[in-house]
């Protein structure tokens, strides 16, 4: 008898593992979130030194400042665009390595439809305000870039917490709350900018390693 | 006691076609490739699975091409989402007896 108890529960362990892994790419590692995190907080280091200024003062006017700035021999623009290439590259490069480092550990696949439908679901949204963060500086309108890029990104995460980990749900909810505070408060927008990007992917990222990667010791 | 065991379904009475049951629960379609990685059987033990299941008709099956090559994938009907979900409460209900 205890033995069919026990064939019964396994049966329903199985059943609901098949279905959590049919439905959801569960490979996404915690410590691409930490990784990530680092090079934002790096990029928004730069960034804050370029500008010349404490990022945790208010300055409502610095992106007024920006046609007239030239450091390290290269115009606001040059810079951004480098910083913000070395962040993104950066990121999503040690995103895939962790990723592609636990889908190996657990003999995952790393390319499945699983992997495509997380993925498209991510650049939706991504797309989207990538294009309207170009509108926004098209049109000289700087001080949103920072919180369009956390209320975009957070939506995207929102989005593609039905396709991957629960969790990241709730990381793309408070990315969201950071970029509307950010969007009234727009002196704050490089802090905002690095607590949403650096400090919340560091935190958030090692709580799911904690609770799904690290070697169980007890 | 005996009732409840006769409420399991012999169709659902196989690892592979639970795991096929499961998995189109979750997903609106799936292709005979998906399975087969997910479940890690061989094509010919997946092909005569699904066929019992397609038999009892609680999952169809749509055939289309995909630029030129065939491509067929499974879906679970309604029929088979009410047995698969009395088969999954007569389990609970067995696992609830204490021994």
């Amino acid at each position: 008898m205890t033995q069919h108890h026990r064939q019964h529960f396994e049966t329903l362990q199985e059943i609901r593992s098949i279905m959590e892994r049919s439905s959801r790419f569960i490979s996404l590692s915690g410590l691409s979130g930490v990784s990530a995190g680092i090079f934002a907080l790096i990029g928004a280091g730069f960034a804050s030194a370029y500008l010349g200024r404490w990022p945790f003062g208010q300055d409502d006017y610095y992106p007024f400042k920006l046609q007239e700035l030239h450091r390290w021999g290269l115009t606001a623009w040059q810079f951004f665009l480098i910083d913000a290439l070395v962040v993104f590259i950066g990121a999503l490069g040690s995103a895939v390595f962790f990723t592609t480092r636990k889908a190996k550990l657990k003999g995952q696949k790393i390319w499945d439809p699983l992997v495509q439908r997380l993925l498209i679901n991510l650049a939706i949204p991504l797309t989207s305000g990538f294009i309207f963060i170009l509108g926004l500086i098209y049109h000289g309108l700087v001080g949103l870039v920072a919180p369009a890029a956390l209320i975009f990104y957070g939506l995207a995460l929102v989005h593609a917490s039905k396709y991957t980990l629960n969790d990241i749900r709730y990381l793309g909810a408070a990315e969201i709350v950071l970029g509307l505070i950010a969007t009234f408060f727009i002196g704050y927008g490089l802090l905002c900018w690095a607590l949403g990007f650096g400090i919340l992917h560091i935190g958030y990222g090692w709580y799911m390693y904690l609770k799904y990667e690290r070697p169980a010791s007890n | 006691m005996k009732d409840i065991i006769a409420d399991l379904n012999k169709a659902f009475d196989h690892r592979v076609r639970l795991g096929i049951m499961s998995i189109l629960l979750v997903n609106d379609w799936m292709e005979f490739n998906g399975f087969k990685t997910l479940l890690e059987v061989t094509d010919g033990n997946l092909a005569s699975h699904i066929k019992a299941l397609e038999k009892e008709a609680y999952i169809e099956v749509k055939k289309q091409f995909v630029g030129k090559k065939p491509n067929t994938t499974y879906r679970v009907t309604e029929l088979g989402k009410k047995a698969f979900a009395a088969h999954l409460d007569a389990l609970e209900k067995l696992l609830n007896i204490r021994p």
